[in-house]
């Protein structure tokens, strides 16, 4: 049993802010379902002061990514985007008393889906997927980069590898990565300048069944359900294997009479172009 | 407020019967098993009591089958590190991908030291690929562990069959039964097991004792070694009171297994997972429908995250458990769940209910009153159910 503060069973209890605003001037996204948690935060900006007017989320996860997201929504309202860009992840753990250590990274996750935001609304208010800065991934389970890692350690002092787990999620599964951790860990707690191993662009066949979902759903979610929410449709990822991508058509799309033409024509050449040629859409 | 506990495949009330039975054990007959006055006769003579009636339970020929551990995962490495080393010329293990820690921590570790395990896999329903064990078997297995049904989904295995097949090909067959145990009848000797495996606070027991089966004239090499307990099968002074209660809940459970109650609790589950099913959308049940143990239902909740759903439970006083991630100190949802091709849309959204025969039609009744809304509610604030 986890050992939550009564702020957040309070939060998680009645989250404040829970939905989606309609236009949103920022919307900034982390996570998936195959992770276990993900969070989609939208903002209200006021072009003029760039301050936060409103914000809203709504999360898949447990009890703390909930309560995470709730409290992080309270955080930002009234701040100026200034501001809020520099709220870290100890900042809403702080802010809901403590969070278990086993359960940090459930604030990383706010934190990243509010850089998200940020960076949305940058670009005009088009949706952002967070997305971990380098293609320098050390943790293939969870598409955990080193940055990442560099990061977490730094802002929050981390000192053991089950830390760096704790708050990043990385070696939290095969655990093959905990030797190239500790190393990170080493470097960087010796103030030495990390120095990027190996960056090699992997062809997506080669991919981790987890790091194929995560870019799909990034295509989709990007490129592919603002299209498709705009006829009152919407598509979800159903299975990846090898490069083959099923996926179920839903709303008006699942008895539209262009159904194959949207799954061929749009979905399978968007994904085609984004990802890998070789990409095939089958319907389940 | 009162608590509605259904989750009796992770622990068990200690019946007052058996705490009762204990108690003189503690205070007043306190002697060691092995001494030389009538107080350690009292002692002896209780444990081989208990004995007998843990022997009875599981169809044993003779009590001295039965050896006390300190639970089943004692029972469990004492059985694979004895079937090794009983064998050292074979380097061949078969088990299941959906065992307990208990056996797969062992398996990684013989295979860090040369030993090469096949872990058989299980399809949609849980169920044991069979075709697969088969042409894993050959004359170099020195065991085959597979468990008798599965804590998580409650899917039973067909354990006389498998262990057949193992004996046919000379290897050495063990169950880890700690989830059958006052949930069927079962009889060691009709199903060829060497070794089987069980722990008493999964039937009424208190935790920290359990005991293992050893077939007569199997080949055995102790795990605990210290003085001449057990037949020098496992040292240690005999932990007499909680071995005393094993015995006693070891004789309810038999009277358990013939009274109806199974029947009973059997009628509550189908109830609690036919009113899950049908009155809340994308849910699906894990686990094989028809050879399941009577007590155990297992449903995923799709587009939510079962360590919520447990602590909106909580508020109600009902106690369940979950194959999410959240849940357990790894970050991966149960490997049960994926081992049977459960998409992560409902692994993570899994609870399973695991009632006990003291479970009540109101208990149940209150869980089907408040789940719509908790999944409801949750799904509310997820961002992927607005996909449907």
């Amino acid at each position: 049993m986890w050992d939550y503060t009564d702020k957040v069973m309070e939060h998680f209890r009645h989250p404040r802010n829970v939905g989606a605003i309609e236009n949103a001037d920022a919307t900034g996204q982390v996570g998936s379902l195959v992770c276990g948690d993900a969070l989609k935060l939208t903002l209200k900006i006021n072009k003029e002061t760039e301050v936060i007017e409103d914000a809203k989320f709504e999360t898949f996860g447990c009890a703390s990514a909930i309560a995470s997201s709730s409290v992080l929504t309270e955080m930002i309202k009234g701040k100026t985007l200034t501001e809020a860009a520099k709220i870290t992840n100890q900042d809403i753990a702080d802010e809901l008393g403590s969070l278990p250590a086993e359960k940090m990274h459930c604030s990383v996750m706010g934190m990243e889906a509010l850089e998200a935001a940020i960076e949305s609304y940058r670009q005009g208010g088009k949706p952002v997927v967070f997305e971990q800065e380098s293609e320098n991934i050390v943790c293939h389970c969870f598409n955990v980069s080193e940055e990442a890692i560099i990061k977490a350690i730094r802002t929050n002092h981390l000192t053991t590898v089950e830390d760096v787990t704790y708050f990043t999620k990385a070696g939290g599964a095969c655990g093959r990565c905990k030797g190239e951790i500790q190393k990170i860990l080493d470097k960087v707690n010796s103030c030495a300048v990390p120095q990027p191993t190996s960056a090699e662009e992997k062809p997506f066949a080669d991919l981790t069944i987890v790091e194929k979902i995560k870019r799909i759903e990034k295509v989709l979610e990007e490129d592919v359900r603002p299209q498709l929410n705009m006829d009152g449709g919407n598509v979800e990822l159903i299975d990846v294997s090898g490069t083959v991508v099923k996926v179920r058509l839903l709303g008006m799309c699942s008895g539209c009479l262009a159904a194959d033409a949207t799954l061929k024509g749009f979905i399978e050449k968007t994904l085609k172009e984004k990802l890998d040629p070789s990409i095939t859409i089958e319907r389940a | 407020m009162k608590t509605i506990y259904l989750d009796n495949n992770a622990t068990t009330q200690v019946l007052p019967s058996v705490a009762e039975a204990m108690l003189p054990y503690f205070t007043q007959k306190y002697g060691n098993a092995s001494s030389m006055y009538p107080m350690a006769a009292e002692a002896h003579h209780a444990m081989e009591d208990a004995r007998a009636k843990v022997a009875a339970l599981i169809g044993a020929a003779y009590p001295d089958e039965i050896i006390f551990t300190s639970c089943a995962t004692e029972s469990d490495n004492t059985a694979i590190f004895s079937a090794v080393r009983s064998f050292p010329q074979k380097k061949h293990i078969i088990t299941s991908k959906v065992e307990h820690p208990a056996v797969m921590h062992p398996y990684k570790f013989l295979e860090s030291q040369g030993y090469k395990v096949d872990y058989i896999g299980v399809d949609a329903q849980g169920r044991f690929d069979m075709a697969q064990y088969k042409a894993a078997l050959d004359a170099n297995t020195a065991l085959v562990s597979v468990m008798w049904a599965n804590s998580e989904t409650g899917t039973v295995f067909p354990i006389a069959e498998i262990a057949a097949l193992a004996k046919q090909h000379g290897a050495l067959f063990h169950t880890d039964a700690v989830q059958v145990i006052g949930k069927m009848p079962i009889n060691v000797q009709e199903a060829q097991i060497d070794m089987l495996s069980l722990s008493g606070h999964k039937f009424h027991a208190p935790k920290g004792v359990g005991a293992l089966y050893v077939k007569r004239g199997t080949r055995f090499t102790e795990f605990m070694m210290g003085g001449h307990q057990e037949k020098g099968r496992r040292g240690g002074t005999e932990n007499i009171p909680y071995i005393v209660g094993l015995g006693v809940a070891a004789e309810l459970a038999q009277k358990r297994v013939t009274d109806g109650s199974l029947e009973r609790m059997a009628a509550l589950r189908d109830k609690l997972q036919n009113g899950l099913l049908s009155s809340i959308a994308d849910t699906k049940l894990n686990g094989d429908p028809e050879n399941r143990v009577p007590n155990t239902v297992n449903i995923s909740f799709g587009y939510v995250e079962g360590e919520a759903i447990l602590m909106h439970l909580n508020e109600y006083g009902i106690c369940a458990s979950s194959g999410s991630a959240c849940t357990s100190g790894s970050l991966e949802p149960s490997h049960v769940l994926r081992a049977m091709g459960v998409d992560f849309k409902f692994a993570h959204g899994s609870v399973r209910f695991s009632l006990s025969e003291f479970t009540t039609e109101e208990e149940v009744d209150k869980v089907l009153e408040v789940m719509p809304v908790i999944i409801e509610n949750l799904r509310k604030i997820s961002p992927f159910s607005r996909m449907k």
